[in-house]
């Protein structure tokens, strides 16, 4: 196959592994300072993908408009998921957290199928044909501004944990849960205000997907194995390691899917994880635990 | 919280005869439908059972347990398709395959010190390999399944595992009767201490010389070999397989909710978690049906639901607040 | 019996033990002092194999066991305690002693008699069916005594057993210890802060301050070595 054909494979898969990021930079942020795995990050992308959905049909917004109003509720949903049903389980064993979310990953991803049935549903914008050329690269011009969006809302998440008051203050949690005690932290609420975040960055991704792929009910399990597979790969509590893990992966899926078969695509990230959990289980950019 | 029988009181031995009596003569008045639903909650009670051994007794939360069933259920379906070689003999290589699988997976994780929740990442992972692989894997017709020649159901030929849902409910039977037989003992044996003890602290109990490693080892191969068994019956009773389904992760989280809603490290908790969930879901399923509403993914709701309300309200399952009012609690 | 031999651990560039040598004979109960991040426990805990010397040996009866496994060094008949308890809080007081026992016990009946046995001793027999869980600290020390007790070891490390105890508890404990190293000839080294146990049981005392050892000997020399008074100054010392 000619060369071109491969670097617009890596192009696109590049562009898509931003979203990855993105979505992955949520459950990164989530584990990292609650230290509760999200096993329903999928699930809850889906949600916004499929709100993405509705409220294109009815207002015929842009997606990378609707993002904010997407990842607003997703914020809320998330802040009422941890302040309600995770806040009394912090010190409950780490199974029975797992199992918590195992349930509301079961409930959320049915409830859909019951909603919206099994079918793939997609949203055609204006763009959604449109493509840019740079060089022997074409690449869809819904991806472009995916990955762009997708830069945008990491570049404001850094800014806000790394200047705002309110963004240290959860570092402070994540560093040292006695410590933020200690000096007076409201740690709950800060836990609720950080999964409301992961939350409203899963929220954002979603809309953004939904630009680029058609949503089915199904995909929600596939996204929270996927995010998985790239925050430990890019390092569990790193943030520019999701965004790694994330550009990993999605040039991996895209490259893999084209040199062998593309329903085998899946394989290579979770070769990948195996890997990265038996020799680096920090992942590239993550500190080795305590 | 112990869970040695030894020590109870003689009317839960009868409570636990007059079961295997009802569950016994239960096909006799049982029609198509419940005989199937019977057979449902006995095969959920089983593999929950085998699952159990390896969360329960040594500590290890595996998400991926659905790669012992489709593994098990592929190795003897293929050998009866391809050769005609009975189940019975069949099973040998399923047991094989999985005690190989899990001793890799064991290991991996264990040598290369994953656990918690990384583990349960990493069973997912070797499942949803399984699931892509085996689509692509000729021998065993890949993504357009496997069959099994259907047999004449009036006919039970128990050697090569053909025949009525009958035979299969009094199979799942003695599977589900021997596992709690084979549990129990391993319970109360050295292994069955040092398993809990590896669970309640693994640097304690390595104080006091347990090889935590290769007790951990036992515990996994011996889930793996348990669940393949499982496979076995599932491919048989089926009689057909698709990797699609059979290593979906549903799968392996569906095998979970019996015990843990039932309560993880009991012995009877499989049993009543199967029992609760799948009979309330066929009720519910049948209501729902009755009132002219056939959605698919309620019954699985109502699953994550159920599983919801026990995690936050009875976090060790139904069993020991159950077992407290029939009076065959330990004293604590 | 034990010969701790130039020892050194370092995590991370911090020096915990730097060339630390004891030795208790056969028979014997030694004790080792020190103020807090001394490096008493992470001593033990090389000795125990939970960690691997960067230098030095450990030699117990003539055969080097650096670097074994935690459960081979119990297998080869050393019996420890931790500094914090680690009781199998889902067990039962008789069920966690059991899980020492079986280490020597051929059988789970024969573990079960055993086990009975140092629980009576121990004094927890009234509360030999409850969870450990629902255990108070003192009884949690004990049970943790228990349990190393029951591997049947020739050689026991107590990491600060008392702690917590009343006086005449205390005195109870000393006195068990007292009995098992002149009846079964039990050696002990122990780590203690409660000087009332150390004067009663030790014949000899190692200080360690700093990961080194500063003073060595007779328990009456020992305390009244200037080098040792000075390092303890400020600490609390319970008499």
């Amino acid at each position: 196959m000619p060369v071109e054909i491969y670097l617009n494979v890596a192009a696109s898969g590049l562009l898509t592994g931003l979203v990855y990021g993105l979505m992955a930079l949520g459950l990164s942020v989530i584990f990292g300072v609650v230290r509760v795995v999200n096993f329903a990050h999928g699930e809850m992308m889906t949600l916004a993908m499929y709100l993405t959905l509705v409220l294109f049909s009815a207002l015929k917004l842009d997606p990378l408009i609707l993002l904010v109003p997407i990842a607003a509720v997703l914020f809320v949903f998330g802040y009422l998921l941890q302040a309600g049903l995770i806040n009394p389980f912090i010190n409950r064993p780490e199974h029975s957290q797992f199992m918590l979310l195992v349930a509301v990953a079961l409930v959320l991803v049915n409830v859909q199928l019951i909603v919206f049935g099994p079918d793939a549903r997609g949203i055609r914008t204006a763009y959604s044909y449109d493509s840019f050329q740079l060089g022997p690269l074409i690449v869809d011009a819904s991806k472009v501004y995916a990955a762009g969006a997708a830069l945008v809302v990491a570049a404001a998440l850094f800014a806000f944990f790394r200047w705002t008051l309110l963004g240290k203050s959860i570092r402070a949690c994540a560093d040292n849960y006695q410590g933020a005690l200690v000096v007076g932290l409201d740690v709950k609420r800060l836990y609720a205000l950080t999964f409301g975040i992961g939350s409203a960055c899963v929220g954002a991704a979603g809309a953004m997907l939904m630009a680029v792929i058609d949503v089915t009910p199904t995909i929600g399990p596939a996204y929270t194995l996927l995010a998985f597979v790239i925050v430990i790969t890019g390092g569990l509590g790193s943030m520019p390691g999701a965004l790694l893990g994330g550009l990993l992966i999605g040039l991996t899926e895209a490259l893999g899917g084209v040199l062998f078969t593309p329903s085998a695509k899946s394989m290579f990230a979770f070769g990948l994880l195996v890997l990265v959990l038996l020799f680096r289980p920090q992942g590239i950019l993550g500190r080795k635990a305590a | 919280m112990s869970r040695l029988l030894e020590g109870v009181p003689r009317h839960g031995l009868w409570l636990l005869a007059a079961l295997l009596a009802l569950l016994a003569v239960f096909p006799v008045f049982a029609g198509g439908y419940l005989l199937a639903v019977g057979f449902l909650i006995l095969y959920f009670a089983f593999v929950g059972q085998a699952w159990n051994v390896m969360m329960g007794f040594a500590g290890q939360l595996s998400l991926g347990h659905s790669l012992y069933v489709g593994l098990g259920a592929y190795a003897a379906a293929a050998l009866y398709v391809h050769f005609g070689l009975s189940p019975w003999i069949g099973l040998g290589a399923s047991i094989a395959l999985c005690a190989l699988a899990g001793a890799a997976i064991g290991f991996l994780a264990f040598r290369f010190g994953v656990s918690g929740v990384y583990f349960a990442i990493l069973t997912i992972a070797f499942a949803e390999f399984a699931r892509i692989g085996f689509d692509h894997f000729a021998w065993v017709r890949g993504s357009s399944g496997l069959f099994l020649p259907v047999a004449n159901y009036a006919e039970n030929d128990l050697w090569n595992l053909r025949g009525s849902p009958r035979m299969f409910y009094y199979l799942m039977l003695a599977l589900t009767a021997g596992a709690f037989v084979l549990c129990h003992a391993l319970l109360r044996s050295r292994m069955g201490y040092y398993w809990q003890a590896i669970r309640e602290s693994p640097e304690a109990a390595q104080a006091l010389g347990v090889n935590v490693f290769r007790y951990r080892m036992v515990a996994v191969i011996i889930s793996a070999a348990m669940t393949s068994l499982a496979g076995v019956v599932f491919a048989f009773y089926y009689n057909n397989l698709f990797p699609e389904q059979i290593f979906h992760i549903s799968r392996s989280i569906e095998l979970i909710l019996g015990p843990i809603i039932g309560g993880i490290g009991t012995l009877v908790g499989p049993l009543v978690g199967a029992l609760l969930l799948t009979g309330l879901a066929e009720v519910m399923g049948e209501l729902l049906l009755a009132l002219g509403i056939d959605v698919p993914g309620v019954k699985q709701v109502f699953y994550g639901v159920c599983l919801l309300l026990v995690v936050v309200f009875l976090p060790d399952g139904v069993w020991p607040p159950l077992a407290r009012v029939l009076g065959l609690e330990r004293k604590g | 019996m034990l010969e701790v031999d130039g020892l050194s651990k370092s995590f991370r560039g911090l020096r915990a033990v730097h060339d630390a040598s004891l030795a208790v004979p056969e028979g014997g109960i030694a004790g080792l002092i020190g103020p807090n991040g001394a490096g008493k426990t992470t001593l033990f805990n090389v000795v125990a194999g939970i960690y691997r010397p960067d230098a030095g040996s450990v030699k117990y009866g003539g055969r080097d066991i650096s670097g074994l496994r935690p459960d081979q060094v119990c297998a080869a008949g050393i019996g420890r305690t931790f500094q914090i308890v680690k009781p199998f809080a889902g067990l039962t007081v008789l069920d966690n002693v059991v899980v020492g026992a079986l280490l020597q016990s051929k059988t789970v009946p024969a573990a079960k008699s055993y086990a009975a046995e140092i629980v009576e001793k121990l004094g927890l027999g009234a509360k030999r069916d409850m969870l450990a869980s629902s255990l108070t600290l003192p009884d949690r020390k004990r049970l943790e005594i228990a349990r190393a007790l029951a591997t049947r070891p020739k050689l026991l490390l107590l990491d600060e057993v008392m702690a917590g105890l009343r006086p005449t508890e205390c005195d109870q404990m000393v006195a068990m210890f007292r009995e098992l190293n002149r009846a079964e000839g039990l050696t002990i080294l122990l780590i203690e802060h409660v000087m009332r146990a150390v004067m009663a049981l030790a014949q000899r005392i190692v200080v360690l301050h700093h990961g080194e050892v500063i003073a060595r000997g007779a328990p009456d020399e020992v305390v009244r070595n200037p080098a040792v008074l000075e390092c303890y100054l400020g600490e609390e010392t319970e008499v």
